[in-house]
């Protein structure tokens, strides 16, 4: 029984997480469902179990049900949704059965729970040494003289630095990164059997990711806790998991140990999620998108939930719903192929088809003739004043953007990465003149942009476009499809007339991948995806030559990803696009993009094409960053951690600007900043590791 | 007897609507300035509606008020006042009988049709005091008997229950004898109007169906039978058809006992409270919702620039509200006021009749409440504003070179709607409360002018009085009560049904 070929040549993993002496079961999950108070089920029949010392994973798209999982085992759920039956046995406690006091008590002492906003889940009016105190105080019996130390004590344990003095600090003094540490030192405080991990790293840079997930690793081996680890990110899976199980549409649908997964993934689902991953080797190929969405809500429950998105259905799957098969060595999966005759027969012909193998992709990219240059940014710097008191006196500047140099030709693809709050949408704003630039030159097919009157840059408008980073803020909830797309047209007048509008909105719709009937719909009937779909519509409509993507996939499902990503690269090459991609998703800038701009507090710091900055990077942030992001094949170069965070760019370090967290600092990267190397004719870094 | 009564009534409503029709051919219509006010916004709220008709994402909140019970009878509650205001603010002057050189003479007085429909209670005044329901006055007179003796007693009113020979006998059983044929009536024409209605809705609803899809009679046919029992089992329409059957018993008893009692009493120059008490609900809405029309594009326009300009613009109406709100509005209001009656009393000869005058005042308290009461829409909604313009579809209008006008009414307007509709509906009752205050002090409405505050103020000596004249005053008090407490549920309902936190699907 072979699954598809192209997953079988995943590499062995390399970053494999520590084996621990894994024990007896800790949590033992049985047949749990969790029902809306209307009937809907949001979690359906779901079976694990959790050994101690072990990190189970629970992957999973969003509104799948996993963080409802997670709070069914805290019996922590909202008003209005509670669990209808099933069992949870935490080291042979039956939970459900507890009354609320105990249950307390095995909150934060026995399960211990952190969760995706580090932000919102600490008290913003205690100091972080008093919210630890408080577990202390509770769970430990500690009393008086003892708590203290023993808050420093584990505030060190989680790696936050000079920890008696931030101990009696506030949350908004802290960065994120530090906060979701406060968190995993408040549920560690109670020494908990089992920790639930709710998405512990979505909102933090991959740098931070990096540092968070490394503590928790480290801090399971020293305990010997189980792990309930949520994520909707393989990456993150193929790190820290030793046992994972697939969510979809509140069901476990695939449950295997890692290795098992990732080598041979046997649900179709699982299977798509793999291959709808972009990266590099497929760069020549749309991705393997699947089509559709998640289902909603309270969906049918005759039939395989994953039945109208699945390309491997028959009858049967429509009809029943797919048991549980428990295939060799642990891995069980839910569905039809492996329970029914039809089915293994399916499967047997899959396996004889030989694949051809995959165009070797990388090549097309970076070899391609290049156009004439189509946007040309020269020394661009944005300072945002600062402001103090009544009379609002400026007092110093936010160096958001300080001379950043772009030179984007015709019908490619540039990338912009880095840290949050880098400066990166800065710069697109600023190139369309959203933001006024505060020096240097934008010039656009041949035009000058800085300095022109609103009249003549209205000209040049239709040319360059945005699209935005979340898609349910960037459409007018209170204008229909239509007139959403029509607002272009209408500003910088395109069509003549309503007939042609009309017609060129259909025409648009079709292009994008939306029924023509959606026209006359407003954007909160439709789900993320094509809410981006829409949104290039709108862009397009005005028949631009350079897009500005800013983080168009970030809120989005991998699923739908690849879809928004497939549209993207087809709508290139149709119409000649060039693409200023802004990402902090190195996967989607290696699959997408031409070239690459490093960017590290309001400069770049290395470009290159995709080739030579991802994979020979000179500029070690550049080789920080890569290093950091979790890959599911393994092929990550030796790990070179970021310790810290980015400084303000309203104080940054004299010298390089990386100097305060670079490993390799000498003497002279602290004093002055380096100038440009060519490593290449196209490849430049700015750092004086490469220009010995 | 009783049937003389009732055949008094229907003879007053016929009077009433027949020199209603005269009013066409020979009175004089009269439009206040106040009465313009109501027509523009009357129109402004029709336009409205018809413009949320076509808008499913605007239908929808409404939807949600249409589901609350709470919201709808109290909707219910506040149209009958509108009516009542709205009958009231139809203003025409009589023409007199004789006639000067063939000219048509018009009386002084200007009269609305609500007074033509209550002339009945209006023109029945009694000499001073009585209770209500009472057939004697509230204050003894020295009488001469058919004998010739003087004698010191209470006599019999002119009016309220003159058709009683013995009113020490007959006064209970005859309220209670009207109190129950009143309450079936109302409830026969209540049910009658109902069913009345609901046959004209399906009438409505099959013509719709077979002129909208010839041939698709069967949906018609499914559909048409069901809707009324349907309709019943839903939990509002249900609270509202109880309410409006309650609705028409009250009135029903008030309006045969009206016809021969004071039902809440005179006041001291005799005049019937009812009338006063309905007369000042026109006073009421005028000024919750007059205010608003006046305030509303001051907020909006302000606060929008605000939030979306920033800058200087932002700093300039930031100042001017800041310095607004600090200063006491009572002084503001009283020194506005006072200026105004100055004004008046020096140009008598700008107005043609007292009502006119009266009418100018209570505008120029409209004006004034609504300067001094815009800062705070105004502040909200420069802060969601400012949180708007941040919004990426702002910034993608904007990188189309979308015009800065257009950005404000295509996108920011109809986002900070609910704002302002919550807003208004919320600040109607505490206008109204506002004027009472306002009025009782001294400085609000013309004394002329019927209002709560009025109302309240005359009986504030009245309660000094022994024994103590209490129904004028607990009849503002519950006229009062039941208008602001039905707005203040409306306005919950609504900001319950807007609000974007209690996430309904
Ligand atoms: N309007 C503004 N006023 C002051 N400072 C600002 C403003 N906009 C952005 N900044 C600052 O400029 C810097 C760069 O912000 P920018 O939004 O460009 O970052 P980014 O790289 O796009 O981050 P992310 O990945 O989180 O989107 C940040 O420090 C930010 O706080
Ligand atoms: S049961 Fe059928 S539809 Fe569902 S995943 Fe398996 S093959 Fe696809
Ligand atoms: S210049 Fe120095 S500090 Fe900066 S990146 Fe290079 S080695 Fe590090
Ligand atoms: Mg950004």
């Amino acid at each position: 029984m072979k699954s598809d070929p192209s997953f079988n040549q995943l590499r062995p993993l390399t970053s494999a997480p520590p084996e621990i002496g894994r024990g007896e079961f800790i949590l033992n999950v049985e047949r749990l469902v969790t029902r809306l108070n209307n009937g809907a089920r949001i979690v359906d029949d779901i079976s694990f179990s959790i050994k101690q010392g072990e990190t189970f994973a629970l992957l999973g798209e969003s509104g799948c049900g996993k963080s409802m999982t997670a709070l069914s085992l805290m019996r922590l759920l909202p008003d209005g949704i509670r669990v209808a039956s099933g069992d949870i046995k935490l080291d042979e406690e039956d939970i459900l059965a507890l009354p609320e006091y105990a249950m307390r008590k095995v909150r934060g002492g026995q399960m211990a729970m952190i969760f995706q906003e580090p932000g919102l889940s600490l008290n913003p009016v205690m100091t972080v040494g008093d919210q630890i105190a408080e577990v202390l105080i509770l769970h430990q019996q500690l009393r008086g003289k003892e708590v203290h130390p023993r808050c420093v004590e584990l505030l060190e344990q989680v790696g936050i630095s000079d920890a008696s003095r931030r101990a009696s600090e506030y949350p908004f003094q802290l960065s994120g990164g530090m906060k979701q540490r406060v968190m995993i030192a408040m549920a560690m405080a109670g020494h908990p059997k089992l920790l639930i991990a709710d998405e512990p790293t979505t909102a933090l840079d991959v740098t931070i990711q990096a540092q968070v997930l490394k503590l928790l690793r480290d801090t399971q081996q020293k305990t010997g806790m189980a792990l309930l680890l949520i994520t909707h990110d393989l990456g993150v899976v193929a790190q820290m998991a030793h046992q994972v199980g697939v969510m979809y549409a509140g069901q476990i649908i695939e449950q295997a140990s890692r290795e098992q997964l990732f080598a041979r993934p046997a649900h179709p689902y699982t299977q798509k999620l793999f291959a709808a991953l972009p990266d590099a080797e497929r760069s020549g190929q749309p991705l393997a998108a699947i089509p559709g969405n998640v289902p909603p809500l309270g969906a049918p429950l005759a039939a395989c939930r994953f039945a109208p998105r699945c390309d491997k259905a028959w009858a049967l799957c429509h009809e029943q719903v797919p048991e549980w098969a428990q295939l060799e060595n642990g891995h069980g999966v839910r569905c039809h192929l492996y329970t029914s005759q039809m089915g293994s027969e399916k499967l047997n012909l899959k396996a004889s088809l030989s694949h051809a193998p995959p165009t070797p992709g990388g090549e097309g990219v970076g070899t391609e003739g290049r156009g004439t240059s189509l946007l040309q940014v020269e020394n661009l710097q944005v300072h945002f004043p600062i402001r103090k008191g009544i009379l609002q006196r400026t007092v110093g500047y936010v160096k958001a953007v300080d001379g950043v140099s772009i030179n984007i030709p015709e019908g490619r693809t540039l990338a912009l990465v880095g840290e949050s709050g880098c400066g990166k949408t800065t710069v697109g704003k600023a190139l369309l003149q959203l933001i006024t630039p505060t020096a240097g030159s934008v010039r656009f097919a041949g035009h000058e942009l800085i300095g022109i009157n609103a009249g003549q840059l209205r000209k040049h408008r239709a040319g360059m476009q945005m699209i935005f980073q979340d898609p349910y803020a960037s459409l007018n909830p209170k204008m229909r499809v239509a007139e959403i797309l029509q607002e272009g047209m209408d500003a910088l007048s395109i069509a003549k007339n309503s007939d042609e509008r009309q017609r060129r909105i259909d025409e648009l719709l079709e292009q994008v991948g939306l029924e023509k009937t959606s026209k006359w719909r407003y954007p909160h009937e439709f789900s993320g995806g094509q809410r981006q779909r829409i949104a290039i519509a709108r862009v397009l409509a005005v028949n631009p030559n350079l897009l500005i993507c800013d983080e168009p996939t970030s809120a989005l499902d991998v699923s739908v990803q690849a879809q928004i990503l497939n549209l993207l690269k087809s709508l290139q090459q149709q119409l000649g696009l060039s693409y200023l991609f802004i990402s902090h998703n190195l996967a989607v800038v290696e699959y997408l993009a031409h070239e690459v701009y490093v960017m590290y507090l309001g400069r770049i710091v290395e470009r290159g094409t995709v080739k030579e900055v991802l994979h020979a990077p000179k500029h070690p942030y550049t080789q920080a960053l890569l290093s950091a992001v979790p890959r599911i094949d393994g092929q990550g170069m030796k790990t070179v951690r970021l310790p810290g965070e980015m400084p303000s760019p309203s104080h940054p370090p004299q010298g390089c600007h990386f100097h305060t967290r670079c490993a390799q600092v000498m003497a002279k990267c602290r004093e002055v900043y380096p100038t440009e190397t060519l490593v290449s004719t196209t490849h430049r870094v700015h750092c004086y590791l490469a220009a010995e | 007897m009783n049937q003389a009564a009732h055949v008094s009534i229907l003879f007053y409503a016929q009077n009433a609507l027949f020199s209603e029709f005269n009013a066409g051919v020979s009175n004089m219509p009269v439009i206040l300035w106040t009465d313009v006010m109501i027509y523009v916004l009357l129109a402004t709220v029709l336009t409205a509606a018809l413009w949320i008709r076509k808008r499913p994402y605007l239908v929808l909140p409404w939807q949600r008020v249409a589901k609350d019970s709470v919201g709808m009878v109290s909707l219910l509650l506040l149209s009958l006042f509108v009516l009542v205001g709205l009958l009231d603010t139809m203003h025409y002057r009589a023409a007199l009988p004789e006639k000067s050189n063939g000219q048509t003479v018009y009386s002084a007085e200007v009269l609305s049709v609500f007074d033509a429909l209550a002339t009945g209670i209006k023109s029945r005044t009694e000499k001073t005091y009585s209770a209500p329901l009472a057939a004697y006055l509230y204050a003894k007179e020295s009488m001469e008997t058919s004998e010739g003796k003087i004698l010191r007693d209470y006599p019999r009113l002119r009016y309220g229950g003159a058709h009683l020979v013995d009113p020490q006998r007959e006064l209970l059983g005859d309220v209670l004898k009207r109190t129950g044929i009143g309450a079936l009536e109302g409830l026969l024409i209540g049910v009658l109007l109902i069913v009345v209605s609901n046959m004209l809705f399906h009438f409505f609803v099959r013509f719709r169906t077979v002129w909208s899809s010839t041939g698709r009679e069967e949906i018609s046919k499914d559909n048409r039978l069901p809707t009324f029992t349907r309709a019943v089992k839903n939990k509002p329409f249900k609270a509202l058809l109880i309410t409006a059957l309650l609705i028409a018993m009250l009135l029903g008893i008030t309006v045969n006992l009206a016809a021969v009692y004071h039902v809440l009493g005179t006041d001291k120059v005799g005049q019937d409270v009812l009338y006063l008490a309905l007369k000042s609900i026109r006073t009421g809405l005028v000024i919750g919702t007059v205010t608003t029309l006046v305030m509303l594009p001051f907020a909006l326009l302000l606060g929008i620039a605000a939030g979306y300009f920033r800058g200087w613009v932002d700093d300039v109406i930031q100042y001017i509200y800041t310095v607004l709100s600090s200063i006491p509005s009572v002084l503001l209001i009283a020194a506005a006021v006072l200026m105004m009656q100055v004004y008046i009393e020096m140009h008598p000869d700008w107005f043609e009749t007292s009502a006119a005058r009266a009418d100018l005042r209570l505008l120029f308290l409209c004006l004034i409440l609504g300067v001094t009461s815009w800062t705070g829409l105004c502040r909200l909604l420069r802060g969601e504003t400012l949180k708007l313009r941040e919004l990426e579809y702002i910034q993608a209008a904007q990188a189309f070179g979308v015009s800065s006008s257009r950005i404000l009414t295509r996108h920011i307007v109809p986002n900070v709607m609910h704002i302002v509709l919550i807003a208004v509906v919320m600040d109607f009752s505490s206008l109204v409360l506002a004027e009472a205050v306002l009025s009782y002090v001294g400085v609000g409405v013309d004394p002329s002018t019927m209002s709560f505050g009025t109302l309240i103020n005359s009986a504030r000596l009245e309660m000094g009085r022994e024994p103590m004249v209490w129904w004028t005053l607990a009849a503002a008090f519950g006229f009062m009560l039941v208008l602001v407490l039905a707005a203040n549920l409306f306005a919950d309902a609504v900001r319950d049904a807007f609000d974007p936190r209690l996430n309904r699907t």
